[in-house]
């Protein structure tokens, strides 16, 4: 039996690398999705079987369910709209679910040897030798090191969830030198928890230590990720994802079991890449989005001197002639939950031989592919999205192109104001069309906080209000004249 | 040193050093993979990841044993609470997404 359980694992493991392989092309995400799912209800069952003998199972089962419940209501229940939000807490439950099992190997290790010095080196095993968690420095080693990323990836993102859903603002916490405080703070207890794990020491020490390390870890999460600015959000959230997918490898170092180590890594690598990405769309460094202080707050309808608004009949007596309408939507989009009713405009459109394209920015939204999932849950076609590089070139054939909640990403002062915050940041070039028509609440400037010079451009207009609402009077004009 | 100590020696270090192997041919297979992933699949594929970095549940699976320290149980609960929150959640909220890109015309 013992043979088989390793392979198993490896079993799972290669499922869990065709899963992911799966998720490149639209048509075969699902399996690859339905495959992951099957490898880990391999490696769960696997691990029942091997914990079995002596299993606490009050514990495990009372876990299973609980949690089994709670992720289920929680994943039918949520809007598209609220994807953010719900990765950000998922991410969280993942670094945590590391952090505890870290915490629970140190407990069941030096609690049950109350008297004497301790090291890591010359441990025995437990009463009958069954399992020994913690068996070795390097063991210990990687125990720390999920403890410490686990636990700052917890609250970290219960700090990116409130943001997300509005609970705390913007740039909070940011004042100076709190980088070096975060720094002094995590660095000293973790190098002292790594010294102690090569070291023999008293079981009292070692289990206050512990403590003091997961105290600094969840507080360096907080202050670590209040400063970051809603805008930078889907960098943090893709970090994040990466933290949760590094404490689980480092999980897998301390119990020695490579699953673990494969699929978090694999989940590290992913999460790592779509970091890159985020920076790479905003022209930003990761430093710079965790380190630096970005925008300023001041804002409001300052500078602005030929702004004209117009309205809903207006602008459906503008798309009637148009022979190609763009729409770039933002997170705006996502606030009003306008998705659907922007389908319905572009469906009326297209029956009206109108060509439709939808321009998506990667860093549109908060989180990397949020426009996609939105658009795709009103049955938008895939084939309308166009990606930033593609579309660009095609505004100077666009007849009307609307931004729906989308603000930074299509300011042009990013082209040529070498002075402003965002200059070189790759955006949506949409004053190049013949008409541009912003959808907005007011001038209030997006998360860069400055204002955005498209809106005095001779072909802006600006229509104030609730995307969604805007666009349902576009709607009911449109049919009036049709 | 003689010979058998630094074999032995090895030996308690071979765990890592296999574990190290294999977490740095990991990260370069995800690298690859996760390249090929187009932008518009992005949302799904994060979720997704999430859910399999619920893998933490095997570890957590191990701390729940009845040898352990109540407390050591206790957090051992927790974890796999929180690993299966992970695990449900994040494959039934990609498998919605996911039904929603290819499922209709």
């Amino acid at each position: 039996m013992n043979v088989i359980f390793p392979l198993l694992y490896l079993v799972a493991a290669v499922m869990f690398i065709q899963g992911i392989r799966r998720l490149s092309k639209v048509r075969t995400a699902k399996s690859g999705n339905t495959l992951s799912a099957a490898a880990m209800a391999i490696a769960i069952a696997v691990t029942m079987v091997i914990v079995s003998d002596g299993a606490a199972w009050p514990f495990i089962l009372g876990g299973m369910i609980v949690g089994s419940a709670i992720g289920l209501i929680a994943a039918q229940r949520v809007e598209m709209t609220e994807m953010p939000e719900m990765v950000a807490l998922f991410n969280g439950f993942g670094g945590g679910a590391s952090a505890l099992v870290s915490l629970s190997l140190f407990f069941s290790m030096f609690l049950a040897h109350e008297t004497g010095d301790y090291s890591f080196f010359v441990t025995e095993r437990l009463a009958n030798g069954h399992f020994a968690p913690i068996s070795s420095a390097s063991s210990a080693v990687s125990a720390i090191l999920g403890l410490v990323i686990g636990a700052i990836t917890l609250t970290g993102s219960l700090i990116a969830f409130m943001k997300l859903n509005g609970t705390i603002s913007g740039n909070m916490f940011a004042f100076k030198g709190r980088n070096a405080i975060n720094g002094i703070l995590l660095i000293g207890p973790v190098l002292l928890g790594l010294v102690m794990c090569f070291m023999a020491m008293d079981p009292n020490l070692v289990l206050i230590l512990v403590l003091v390390i997961t105290a600094v870890s969840l507080v360096v999460g907080v202050t670590a990720t209040l400063p970051i600015g809603g805008a930078d959000m889907p960098v943090v959230i893709s970090l994040l994802n990466s933290l949760s997918g590094v404490a689980a490898s480092m999980a897998g170092f301390a119990v020695q079991n490579p699953l673990l180590i494969v699929a978090g890594s694999l989940v590290g690598a992913s999460g790592l890449i779509l970091t890159q990405i985020m920076c790479k769309a905003m022209n930003r460094t990761l430093a710079g989005v965790l380190f630096k202080n970005f925008g300023s707050t001041s804002g409001g309808r300052d500078g602005y001197t030929n702004v004209k608004e117009s309205s809903a009949e207006e602008v459906a007596m503008l798309l009637e002639d148009a022979s190609r309408v763009v729409f770039v939507p933002g997170y705006g989009l996502a606030v009003a939950q306008a998705q659907h009713t922007t389908r319905e405009l572009a469906s009326l459109l297209e029956a009206n031989g109108t060509e439709v394209a939808y321009a998506i920015h990667p860093v549109a939204g908060r989180m990397p592919g949020h426009m996609n999932v939105l658009l795709a849950e009103a049955d938008v076609p895939y084939e309308q999205l166009v990606e930033m590089d593609a579309i660009n070139p095609e505004f100077k054939q666009t007849d009307v192109t609307i931004v729906l909640g989308a603000n930074d990403v299509i300011n042009p002062a990013a082209l040529d104001e070498k002075d402003s915050p965002i200059y070189g940041m790759p955006i949506l070039n949409v004053h190049e069309s013949r008409t541009v028509v912003v959808i907005k609440r007011s001038l209030s400037p997006g998360f860069a906080g400055i204002p955005n010079k498209l809106f005095d451009f001779d072909n802006t207009v600006m229509v104030f209000g609730d995307a969604k609402k805007v666009l349902t009077a576009m709607v009911s004009e449109f049919k009036e004249n049709a | 040193m003689d010979f058998i100590a630094i074999q032995q020696a090895m030996d308690a270090f071979r765990p890592l050093s296999v574990g190290l192997f294999v977490f740095a041919l990991a990260i370069f297979l995800g690298y690859e993979l996760i390249t090929k992933v187009p932008p518009t699949l992005h949302t799904p594929l994060m979720s997704g990841a999430n859910a399999i970095s619920g893998i933490t549940i095997v570890g957590a699976l191990y701390c729940a044993n009845s040898e352990f320290e109540l407390l050591a149980k206790i957090l051992g609960a927790f974890a796999i609470a929180f690993a299966m929150i992970n695990v449900v959640g994040g494959f039934v909220v990609t498998r919605r997404m996911l039904s929603m890109f290819g499922g209709k015309k």
